[in-house]
This record gives C-alpha cells, sequence and structure tokens, in this order.
C-alpha cells in the first residue's frame, strides 16, 4: 500500500511539473498555420516564435501582425511553430531546419534565444534568408541572416518623460517582466528619460522573475501584485516591460485609479477594453514592421543581410498617442524626440 | 533462490506496453475531442526519425538519463528527491564559472569541472538532507524550496558572473575554449549526419553502470535498499538510517550535478539564461517510467526524448498544438503507474495460487500416508 502511495504522490508531482512546463502559455492553442493570402506571389515565409507562440498578446503577437500583413499585401503564404518551455537547443535547430525542409525558404526567428541555432542552421542551408528579431551576436551574423534590433531605451526614454511630467507625486515605477540584459535596455532609458524632466524624481524598480524562470513575461496576477505595491506606496505612474503580465499592471493601475504605461503594441487598443483608459502611452517597438520589412526585401530582392537598427530616428520604436492623455506634454515630448534624433540627448543603454 | 518466473517477466514487460497503448487510444480521444486530424497525427508519430533526429533523441535521453539516476537513487531509498532540478543547475553553474577560468590545461579542466560539479550538487543536495536528519524536514518539502532558492542564486551570481558579448541579448558565463571541450562522437558510415553524440554519453553509462553496482553488488546497496523497504528492519538489523538517509540524498545530488554536464562541454560551453531548464523535473517521470531499474530507465529516457522532439514535426507537419506532446507525455506517466501497480496485483495472485497449489498438492501427497498410518 505504501508502494502504491509513493508512486501516486510521484505521478501527481511528475504530471504538476508536467503542467508547469506548459503554463508559461497563454492558452491560445498555436496557430500553426496553412496558407494565407490571396495573390500568392510564391514567397514562403517559415515563422519560429519564442515561448508562449502567437496570441500572447505582445511580442509573439506584434510579429505576428507583420507576417499578417504581408500575406494580405504580399500575397505570402506561411507556416509557423513555436518554442515549448525548457527545449533542447537541438529543438530550436530542428525547428528551423524542418521548416526548410517543409519548403520555408525564409525563416523568421522570433526572440533571442535563436542566436545560436540561426547561426548554425544558417550555416548549413546558405541557400535560404533569415532574420532573427531581438539578437545580433557574433552567432547569429551571416551572410544570409538579416539583424531586426531595436533601440527600445530611446522610446523608453520618452515614456519616461511623460511618466515624470503627468507624475503629481514625483513617485514612479518600472515593472520588467524578467532580470534580462533586453528588459534591462527599457528600465535605463525610462529612468535616463523621467530624471530628464524632474532629476529628483523618485523611481522604483521592480522585475517579477530571474533567468531562466521566464514566467515573469506571463503571469498576470505578478504583474498585478507588484504594480499594488507600487501604487501604495506612493507611485501614481508605472510603465511595465513584461509582456503578458503587463495586464495585471493595469487592472491594479484601474483599481487604485492611478496611470500605467503600456509596451510593444498600442496597448490602449490591444489591452482589456475596461483598463484602457489607465493607459496614457504605449513604448512602441515595431516588430511587425521589422517581419514585414524583412519579408518585403526579399519579395523585391532587395535583401541585405547584417544588422539592422529600428531605433527613434527610422521610426522603429515610438510613443503612442492614442486616448489623447499625453496631448497637452506632445510638444515637449517630441522636443526630446528631435534631440535624441539629432544626437543631442544619448539615451544609456544599460 | 529466487528463480525467474516467465510469467511474472511478461507481466513486468506488458505493464509499460499495455500502458503505452491505452495512452495512445486516449490521446486519440482527445484529438478526436478537439477535432485535430487524428490520421495525419499518428503519421508524424510513427514516422522514422532523420538521421539528425537520432542524434537529437539520443543526446536528449542521455541528459534525461543523469537527471532519472539522481531521482531514482532517492526513490530506492524512499527519498523523493524534488530538488534534482535546483541542484542540477547550481551544479552546472558552479561547473561553468570554474571551466571558463582555464586554470588548469585541457581534460584536467574538464575533469576537475566535472568534479566541482558533483559536489555543488552533492552539498546542495545535503541541506536538505541535512535539515531531514538534524530537524526531521520532509526532504520534499525542503527540496521544493531549495529550487526556489537555486533559481535566486544563480540569478544573482549569474550578474557577477556574466561576460557581455556585444549585440547579444543573452547573459552567460564565459565560454569555455577549445581545448576543454568534450568532442562529439560522430556516427559517420552509421547514419548519414553531421551532427554528433554527446562525449560525455560514456559518463552517463558509466554513471548507469556504478548505480547498478553499487546498489545490487555491495553491502552499502543492500543497507540503502533495506531501509527504502523497511526501516524498521533496518535498524534491527544494525543500519545507521540517519547516515544512510544524508548519504544516499548527498550522492542523489552527486548525481544531480553531472545532469548538465553533457550540454555544459558538449554544446553550450556556458552557462546562461537560455540553458536548458526542467530537466530535474523530467527526471522524475523518466525514472518513474523506468521503474528505477538502470536499463528500464534507459528506454525510458529515450521514449521521451522521442516524443519530446516530436513537438516540431506535429507543429509543423501536422499542424496541431505542440502542447499534444505534454498531454501524451502526462497520460503516458498515470497509465504506467496504473499498470505496475496493477501487473503488481496480478503478480502477487499467480504467486498466491502458485503457493496455494504447491500446498494441496503436499496435503494431498501426505492424506494417503495418514490414512495408511
Amino acid at each position: 500500500m505504501r508502494q502504491v502511495m509513493k508512486m501516486a504522490v510521484a505521478a501527481t508531482v511528475a504530471s504538476l511539473a508536467l503542467a508547469a512546463c506548459g503554463s508559461s502559455s497563454t492558452g491560445t492553442p498555436a496557430a500553426t498555420g496553412g496558407s494565407t493570402g490571396g495573390a500568392a506571389s510564391g514567397i514562403k515565409v517559415g515563422m519560429a516564435y519564442d515561448v508562449g507562440g502567437r496570441g500572447d498578446q505582445s511580442f509573439n503577437d506584434a510579429a505576428a501582425a507583420g507576417l499578417d500583413k504581408a500575406a494580405k499585401e504580399l500575397g505570402v503564404t506561411s507556416k509557423e511553430a513555436s518554442a515549448t518551455t525548457g527545449e533542447a537547443e537541438s529543438a530550436r535547430e530542428e525547428r528551423l531546419q524542418q521548416l526548410i525542409d517543409a519548403g520555408y525558404t525564409n525563416i523568421v526567428a522570433v526572440g533571442f534565444a535563436y542566436a545560436k541555432s540561426v547561426g548554425k542552421v544558417a550555416k548549413a542551408n546558405p541557400n535560404v534568408k533569415f532574420a532573427i528579431v531581438d539578437d545580433a551576436s557574433p552567432d547569429s551574423t551571416g551572410a544570409n541572416i538579416e539583424n531586426i534590433t531595436f533601440a527600445e531605451h530611446e522610446g523608453s526614454f520618452l515614456v519616461g518623460a511623460a511618466a515624470a511630467l503627468k507624475s503629481k507625486s514625483g513617485h514612479i515605477g518600472f515593472i520588467g517582466g524578467v532580470e534580462v540584459d533586453l528588459i534591462k535596455k527599457f528600465a535605463a532609458g525610462y529612468m535616463a528619460g523621467a530624471k530628464a524632466v524632474n532629476p529628483a524624481i523618485v523611481i522604483d524598480v521592480k522585475y517579477l522573475t530571474q533567468p531562466p524562470d521566464f514566467s515573469g513575461f506571463g503571469s498576470v496576477d505578478k504583474g498585478k501584485a507588484a504594480a499594488e505595491g507600487m501604487y501604495q506606496a506612493g507611485a501614481d505612474v508605472i510603465y511595465q516591460a513584461a509582456g503578458g503580465s503587463g495586464g495585471g499592471v493595469f487592472t491594479a493601475a484601474k483599481a487604485a485609479g492611478k496611470m500605467a504605461i503600456g509596451v510593444d503594441s498600442d496597448q490602449a487598443k490591444t489591452a482589456a477594453a475596461d483598463v484602457r483608459d489607465v493607459i496614457i502611452t504605449s513604448m512602441l517597438k515595431k516588430v511587425d514592421v521589422g517581419v514585414y520589412d524583412f519579408i518585403k526585401s526579399v519579395k523585391d530582392g532587395a535583401f541585405k543581410a547584417g544588422v539592422k537598427v529600428f531605433d527613434l530616428k527610422s521610426g522603429g520604436v515610438d510613443y503612442s498617442t492614442t486616448g489623447g492623455k499625453v496631448d497637452d506634454i506632445k510638444a515637449k515630448l517630441d522636443g526630446y524626440k528631435a534631440d535624441i534624433i539629432s544626437g543631442k540627448v544619448v539615451v544609456p543603454s544599460k | 533462490m529466487k528463480r525467474l518466473d516467465p510469467r511474472k517477466l511478461a507481466l513486468g514487460a506488458a505493464a509499460p506496453l499495455v500502458a503505452i497503448l491505452v495512452s495512445l487510444l486516449l490521446t486519440s480521444v482527445i484529438l478526436l475531442a478537439a477535432g485535430d486530424p487524428v490520421g495525419a497525427v499518428w503519421a508524424q508519430f510513427f514516422k522514422a526519425p532523420l538521421p539528425r533526429q537520432i542524434i537529437a533523441i539520443v543526446n536528449e535521453a542521455t541528459v534525461l538519463y543523469l537527471s532519472a539516476i539522481a531521482v531514482a537513487i532517492g526513490f530506492k531509498m524512499n527519498l523523493f528527491n524534488i530538488g534534482v532540478d535546483g541542484q542540477y543547475r547550481v551544479a552546472s553553474f558552479a561547473a561553468a564559472v570554474f571551466a571558463g577560468q582555464h586554470w588548469l590545461p585541457g581534460w584536467l579542466n574538464i575533469i576537475v569541472s566535472l568534479i566541482v560539479a558533483i559536489l555543488s550538487g552533492a552539498i546542495w543536495a545535503g541541506i536538505a538532507g541535512f535539515l531531514k536528519v538534524g530537524r526531521g524536514v520532509s526532504e520534499v518539502i525542503s527540496t521544493i524550496m531549495l529550487n526556489y532558492i537555486a533559481t535566486y542564486l544563480v540569478a544573482y551570481l549569474l550578474k557577477g558572473a556574466a561576460v557581455k558579448v556585444e549585440g547579444s541579448n543573452a547573459t552567460s558565463t564565459a565560454i569555455i575554449k577549445e581545448d576543454s571541450r568534450v568532442p562529439g562522437i560522430s556516427l559517420d558510415g552509421i547514419i548519414a549526419t553531421p551532427n554528433k553524440l554527446y562525449g560525455l554519453i560514456v559518463l552517463a553509462i558509466l554513471v548507469g553502470f556504478l548505480y547498478w553496482f553499487v546498489l545490487s553488488k555491495t553491502r552499502f546497496g543492500f543497507d540503502l535498499r533495506a531501509t527504502g523497504r523497511s526501516e524498521t528492519a533496518a535498524v534491527a538489523s544494525g543500519v545507521k538510517v540517519k547516515r544512510m538517509v544524508l548519504l544516499s540524498m548527498v550522492i542523489s545530488g552527486g548525481a544531480a550535478g553531472l545532469v548538465g554536464m553533457p550540454l555544459l562541454f558538449g554544446q553550450d560551453y556556458a552557462y546562461g539564461d537560455t540553458v536548458q531548464s526542467g530537466l530535474g523535473f523530467a527526471g522524475i517521470a523518466v525514472a518513474l517510467l523506468g521503474r528505477n531499474h538502470p536499463v528500464g530507465i534507459a528506454f525510458a529516457a529515450l521514449l521521451w526524448g522521442y516524443l519530446n522532439q516530436l513537438s516540431n514535426g506535429l507543429q509543423i507537419g501536422a499542424g496541431v498544438s505542440d502542447r499534444l506532446v505534454l498531454i501524451i507525455q502526462g497520460i503516458i506517466v498515470l497509465s504506467v503507474v496504473i499498470a505496475y501497480e496493477l501487473s503488481r496485483r496480478a503478480g502477487l495472485r499467480l504467486e498466491q495460487n502458485r503457493v496455494a497449489a504447491e500446498l494441496a498438492a503436499q496435503r494431498a501427497k501426505q492424506q494417503p500416508k495418514e490414512v495408511a498410518a
């Protein structure tokens, strides 16, 4: 009998562990793709998403939006597959290779986790064109790879300035999903922007989880708890760069009657309808533009390997004005924007 | 003394096979309910893996095997080491930092790094062992807690040890130089692929052998199994139970420390935030599936690796969610546990029937004599 109990306990824990592995998804099944688009152009695009895949309302969805636009306007066909939490490095290579084997010879890899696998698979398939989002390391450098990177710190500077201009208490906050270098870049720009407006401003910074635990990008409850704490401590504007956890920050802002700032997409349009009015602006990171531009360049025969930086100057990052909450300070924000573009203000990235 | 009963042996092998069949059936039901293409899914499932996929499966199985052996050492002692996950991450980090310093040349660096990994894993598991022996804290609770502490501790230390690569968003320790890497084993000539097996597959086989040898051929192994079966009986025969608990926890942790080594020296050459996670939990399922037997675990690890690598094919070839693999794995573990229990009861009944029949035969033989007398 004791043996049975032990086995039962073990089985329960094992299944819990498995369930935990899957929980980083937002519950939307990875939409795997089929052919879309009207006039077929013959261009076939394989999309390899980061954990969460299409439907995460954040990073992956931004990339998916670029693909959808290309399908509609350029008539490309596509196949999509997403990463599994805790997968082996070989699984990423395999994903890219299988997309190629299936005939999808223009590959978009979403997220820096693909750096090594893109480098390796690109070398083995010199005729296939690759784009990788968020990585420009030597691992993913090659004659057939475009590295799509963003100046997240520049966009974050502008929303940091907006936060400081809007704050009445002189106390603001930043909530990052996972403490990785990429998210620290958001924080660095935000703090610089806020201090440019008000050098004495108080800024609370919190990251929801530590790597390799990436659940901080998908836990609404963690985002909510962290934001509640900051609002209670006196902050009146919080900028979140926390992917799927951001919804919790908005909920907390609504409950506290305070303000929040969105990230990646124009979240005053994409967030849940009842919390949209707390979002004063969003830092736009136009992953969709990066993906669309890559596909278009392939179609036009204008593909160019190497690093492509999407910054303020090229319009790859920006702040949003949906809802009209920053209309009164728009002139000031555009002033900072012009200074950054002209090089008069240099935004720190760490 | 203990004869191999062919019927019992058949029962033992039948259990996992029946379990796998049942899980395939249940999965089909789920697929039908979800409106997914059952035929296309099974076509992907039973497609012979390509050469490069075979390599990936064996490599994944190598790592899972080490993890499952670490779990099984605890199981044999009736200890539930859920902390393999934290132990292997602490150990991988420590070994990566040590190896990255290159204080020692070439192979010596690798060997000492392996020892560093074993010691770090052992110490981390030893905390749970000490808490159990000294304070009576359940190892289930303490190892789960230590997993969390390991996550934060390693993340904190990684910040200090990280080496910045220009243009990269990943954080990782210094890359181990060529001379301290374990070369892969090429299967060129057998299967057509440039990919290689982890050189440290040898280490996994060695650990599996040691596990079998120590448990079944040594006094220590006997004491360990005896304590696992019945603590009171072990105490009566002079086994120091507390010492055994601490020791087996430490050994389990030491084995856990090796889990990340094939990855470190055969593929990643560093420890960073994109390193493979969750191996310790997968090891629990694999150990259960393999019934804590060194050969059984090897088969279970291969099955697990096979299922894991299906997730891409299912998405790209069959157009279903990769979560299906997680569902199948979950169903297999549950069916296997149930099948093992049923086969144990069936075996028991067989044994009872046999003994009853023998007793009846004896009595039948004796009776005529008594009548005669």
